[in-house]
């Protein structure tokens, strides 16, 4: 999961201190993925290192605040119009990224979910185009569980989306967000 | 040339408050030996696409051209003839005729044609071995499995000259292997250069087509491109 993509998402609201990026962080994942305050610090230190954020400020109660850079801004963008593929994803940076999506202003989410879907869906294309022609027992069935995997994300991406279809638009408060809860992975992994 | 083609294809059902725009300026080709499917929310329009393409239904606007032959401003008995020429369906469920044989079954449009029964045999036989079933020509559709029953749907669309499948959920009841089943005889007709147009909500049935139109309020709001080769699998991992 990208700390460093999630942090600048959540910069892209406004100038944040250390621990309101934190807190942010896990109001918007449902607690899901605890961080630690020395991730953030580090992480937001290598983004400052690389222009993407802007360190130094102060705000009234002394607290050190960092402020998204243009470079930052335009990374930001960059992470949501570009769908993950399925061999460099860590594990669930989509569902952080769908919900930081969801409480980013001036985000598209139905463009992300549709950017991911096509991606998927060429991604078990493909996997399918190998199936056909797999030898032996074994092979198809391996393939077929990269299949199976990228059909419970595509149905994940499509429950996301009919939710959004319900949800009062645009972002909804960023407690009241994500539909990615340990359930919901659940029942898309036993499907 | 296509087998099948819309041009900004409009389609609006109902009038006044009651007005729905199934479809709003959606542009469509598939070629001879293409799989597309076809995937959207309902209410997308899907079944209106299926109903424009097989002739069923006209567009309130735009040009349905199926097999070289423009759809627009034909009458009703001339779409129905051109229909019954050069495209067949294969649905969920309710395909087969339970009183007549698998054999009979697929020969029934080629009698239809107006086909000599002995010729529409010698075509129905020749789909049923395109679909691996010439040993279950004689079965009635209850002494088949579902995949089978399916096999011979396809059997039918396929018969004599069409060259065009417009498949709704056709493995939507099947289950995950007999789906596949399914699958593996569209993509290998397509592959010997018959045309399939398919709706589906299963990705993993969608995953079988060249190429994937998404569908949202009656226009593509995406498509994956034309598949290439397998070998360009093995030159980017």
């Amino acid at each position: 999961m990208s700390i460093r993509h999630s942090l600048l998402a959540l910069l892209s609201r406004g100038p944040r201190y250390g621990y309101q990026l934190r807190s942010e962080f896990e109001a918007a994942t449902g607690s899901t993925w605890p961080l630690n305050i020395g991730q953030v610090y580090s992480t937001l230190g290598r983004l400052e290192r690389d222009g993407l954020v802007l360190g130094g400020g102060q705000d009234e109660e002394g607290r050190s605040v960092y402020t998204l850079t243009e470079k930052g801004a335009a990374e930001v963008r960059d992470w949501f119009a570009t769908p993950l593929t399925r061999t460099e994803r860590p594990r669930d940076e989509l569902a952080v990224k769908l919900a930081l999506a969801l409480t980013s202003p001036g985000v598209d989410v139905r463009a992300v979910v549709q950017a991911q879907r096509s991606a998927t869906l060429r991604a078990m294309r493909d996997l399918t185009r190998l199936k056909s022609s797999a030898e032996g027992p074994a092979w198809p069935l391996v393939l077929d569980s990269m299949i199976f995997q990228a059909e419970a994300e595509i149905r994940w991406l499509d429950h996301c989306e009919a939710s959004l279809l319900h949800a009062a638009p645009p972002a909804p408060a960023p407690a009241a967000a994500p539909p990615v809860d340990e359930e919901t992975d659940e029942r898309a992994r036993t499907r | 040339m296509s087998v099948l083609e819309l041009d900004d294809v409009h389609r609006e059902h109902g009038s006044g408050a009651g007005l729905v725009q199934a479809l709003r300026g959606l542009s469509l080709t598939v070629l001879p030996g293409e799989f597309v499917a076809v995937m959207g929310p309902s209410g997308s329009g899907k079944s209106t696409l299926l109903n424009l393409a097989g002739g069923l239904i006209t567009p309130t606007r735009g040009r349905v051209v199926v097999s070289g032959t423009d759809l627009t401003g034909m009458d009703v008995s001339a779409r129905a003839a051109l229909r019954r020429r050069a495209v067949g369906y294969v649905f969920q469920e309710l395909n087969l005729i339970p009183s007549l044989t698998a054999a009979e079954n697929v020969m029934l449009p080629r009698e239809l044609d107006g086909v000599r029964t002995r010729r529409a045999r010698a075509d129905a036989m020749s789909a049923l071995a395109e679909v691996g079933l010439v040993g279950e020509a004689g079965r009635f559709p209850e002494e088949l499995s579902g995949g089978q029953r399916q096999r011979v749907a396809i059997a039918r669309a396929l018969v004599g000259e069409r060259r065009l499948i417009l498949a709704d959920e056709p493995a939507g009841a099947l289950d995950s292997r007999g789906g596949e089943e399914i699958m593996r005889v569209l993509r290998a007709r397509c592959d010997a250069g018959a045309a399939c147009l398919m709706v589906t909500h299963e990705s993993r049935h969608a995953a079988w087509a060249d190429r994937v139109v998404f569908l949202r309020d009656g226009l593509a709001v995406d498509s994956t491109e034309p598949a290439p080769g397998p070998e360009i699998l093995l030159e980017n991992r």
